[in-house]
């Protein structure tokens, strides 16, 4: 019961952040945008003489850009509205009047961690769910997996969030904070390396990508997605960036949820150890 | 903490005293199982501090109370009260009476973030009381009130004693804990330095004030077997006495040392006197 009420706590007060707020206009704004992108190029290619089969793909790599921002704001924005949601409350002493109820310290935080799962579902649902609306009523394109895409996008996001959470319960908000987005900054990074290295079959600079998704593997599961949600033409004919020559495998999706358990884990630990 | 020794009776309030680094919230923390100690044991309530069975019977009033500041006082008490396990159609009556006592009806609707400091510490008290608990432990809880707020916090507080709850109270207002608390600790450095018991006070020490003529220096020298501090200006004398019961033999040895008496007036020692001369000159506090 205690972690309901923490989750549904922390959903309400998850839900007050301007930076949700602002990463919610964002998304919107997006949406606008790509809209607005998307019903221009589909009415310059009704004006020229493109063959429907390439206005498909174009058009399918267009959406893939899309979903590849959403999946990039939605990993931010829940990173940057949980930071502080542990150590902040510490440091504030807010925590105080918490933890003296009659509530273990894992029902504290796995309720607070729910509520920002929720957040971020609703977040995605609405982003990723508006995106790909988008590329079907507009563009007329639909992803191949959207439902499997937009669960893994989601991983994505839990994944970062149950380390801004570990992060949390050591070090301040600023701290846990650079660290985390250090962590997503090596992951995109090694993801691209990796996906390089696929053009020269490097092993070496595959390497270099395998250990950055190891130490954080949110990049590939990004890459996973792109390869459930392109159509396999495209895939093969490798036409747009997303088009993957080196696919994440579904170990490595069973990994970053080993990993995220395990992030999860620490976090409930160390809290239930730490002094507040 | 260094050795930290000390026991709270049922149904007393206990003031926690000390000066600033000496261990008070630190112990607290402890008691309310925020902290583990190093070493040593402590029971609240016969379990082992930071139970959540002993946290099920336990109020807390955080040092400068601070929450959700989107929350107004009626939504805080209710969510307080359904983490601590009250039935909602309890809390349906008590929440409203609990912002009644603590004195925010007017402000029933206003979120906290709209709050002053003081008004925080009302809303913090309420929320430590929400589930009838049987010890409550108030760190600082008149910080930022008003005169009246003080009152209704002594007058709160008395209130829980009365229906048989305990309070641990941490104050640096010491004319609150001495009109407020039956015994109180005095620790440094995180170890007992003394307690005393409110209720017997009066009897205990006191100062007192002569005006004399004829105050010899032998006569003043003799003084300090009953006590220290004495002090002479002219024909006034003060000094502290251990205990009021020495106050007839002093007077007999003015008289009996051809001091010419004219006025004789015990004053019974204020907690903040006795904290100075238990903890010494300022360090610190």
């Amino acid at each position: 019961m205690g972690v309901w009420i923490m989750a549904g706590i922390t959903f309400r007060e998850a839900a007050r952040k301007k930076i949700l707020w602002t990463a919610l206009l964002a998304g919107i704004g997006f949406l606008l945008v790509f809209g607005i992108g998307l019903k221009f190029q589909v009415g310059d290619f009704r004006n020229s003489g493109v063959p429907p089969f390439l206005r498909y793909q174009v058009i399918s790599a267009m959406l893939m850009i899309g979903l590849y921002t959403v999946d990039l704001l939605a990993v931010v924005m829940t990173t940057l509205t949980s930071v502080d949601t542990i150590s902040g409350e510490i440091t504030s002493g807010t925590i105080h009047a918490i933890a003296t109820k009659p509530l273990a310290r894992w029902q504290i935080l796995i309720g607070k961690w729910l509520g920002f799962v929720a957040m971020s579902g609703v977040y995605v649902a609405i982003t990723f769910g508006g995106t790909i609306a988008e590329g079907y009523w507009i563009g007329g394109v639909m992803a191949r997996n959207p439902v499997y895409g937009g669960l893994l996008v989601f991983l994505e996001c839990v994944v970062a969030l149950s380390v801004t959470f570990m992060f949390g319960t050591w070090f301040s908000t600023l701290t846990s904070g650079v660290i985390t987005l250090g962590l997503l900054g090596v992951a995109f990074l090694g993801g691209w390396l990796e996906q390089m290295s696929g053009f020269t079959e490097g092993s070496r600079l595959a390497m270099v990508g395998i250990i950055s998704s190891l130490v954080m593997p949110s990049e590939a599961v990004w890459r996973r997605a792109a390869f459930e949600m392109e159509s396999p033409l495209s895939a093969s004919l490798q036409f747009s960036i997303f088009s993957d020559i080196s696919i994440p495998s579904g170990a490595m999706i069973g990994y970053a949820c080993v990993y995220l358990f395990i992030a999860l884990g620490i976090a409930v630990y160390h809290f239930s150890e730490r002094d507040l | 903490m260094r050795d930290l020794t000390l026991t709270v009776r049922k149904g007393e309030i206990f003031g926690f005293l000390g000066p600033n680094g000496a261990g008070k919230s630190t112990s607290i923390k402890m008691l309310l199982g925020l902290a583990t100690p190093t070493s040593g044991e402590a029971y609240v309530l016969g379990m082992p501090a930071g139970r959540v069975e002993a946290r099920q019977k336990i109020g807390f009033l955080p040092e400068n109370f601070r929450f959700y500041e989107w929350l107004t006082p009626a939504e805080l008490l209710h969510l307080h009260g359904r983490l601590c396990g009250v039935p909602d159609h309890i809390l349906t009556k008590r929440v409203p009476s609990l912002i009644d006592l603590v004195g925010l009806t007017p402000h029933i609707n206003k979120r906290l973030q709209n709050f002053s400091k003081g008004m925080l510490q009302r809303a913090g008290l309420a929320q430590a009381l929400v589930h009838e608990p049987d010890i409550i432990f108030l760190d600082e809880p008149t910080s930022g009130l008003d005169p009246l707020g003080r009152r209704m916090v002594r007058d709160i507080i008395r209130a829980q004693r009365d229906r048989g709850a305990t309070v641990f109270l941490n104050s640096h207002i010491l004319s609150e804990i001495e009109i407020t608390c039956d015994e109180v600790v005095f620790i440094r450095e995180g170890e007992v330095v003394t307690s005393r018991d409110m209720r017997k006070m009066q009897e205990e020490a006191a100062r007192v004030e002569v005006r004399a003529k004829k105050l010899t220096p032998e006569c003043v020298a003799g003084l300090s077997r009953w006590g220290d501090s004495v002090e002479v200006d002219e024909e006034r004398l003060t000094m502290t006495v251990a205990s009021r019961e020495n106050l007839p033999d002093i007077l007999r040895f003015l008289v009996g040392s051809g001091a010419e008496v004219y006025q004789f007036t015990p004053q019974r020692l204020s907690l903040e006197e006795l904290f100075i001369n238990v903890m010494g000159e300022d360090r610190g506090f």
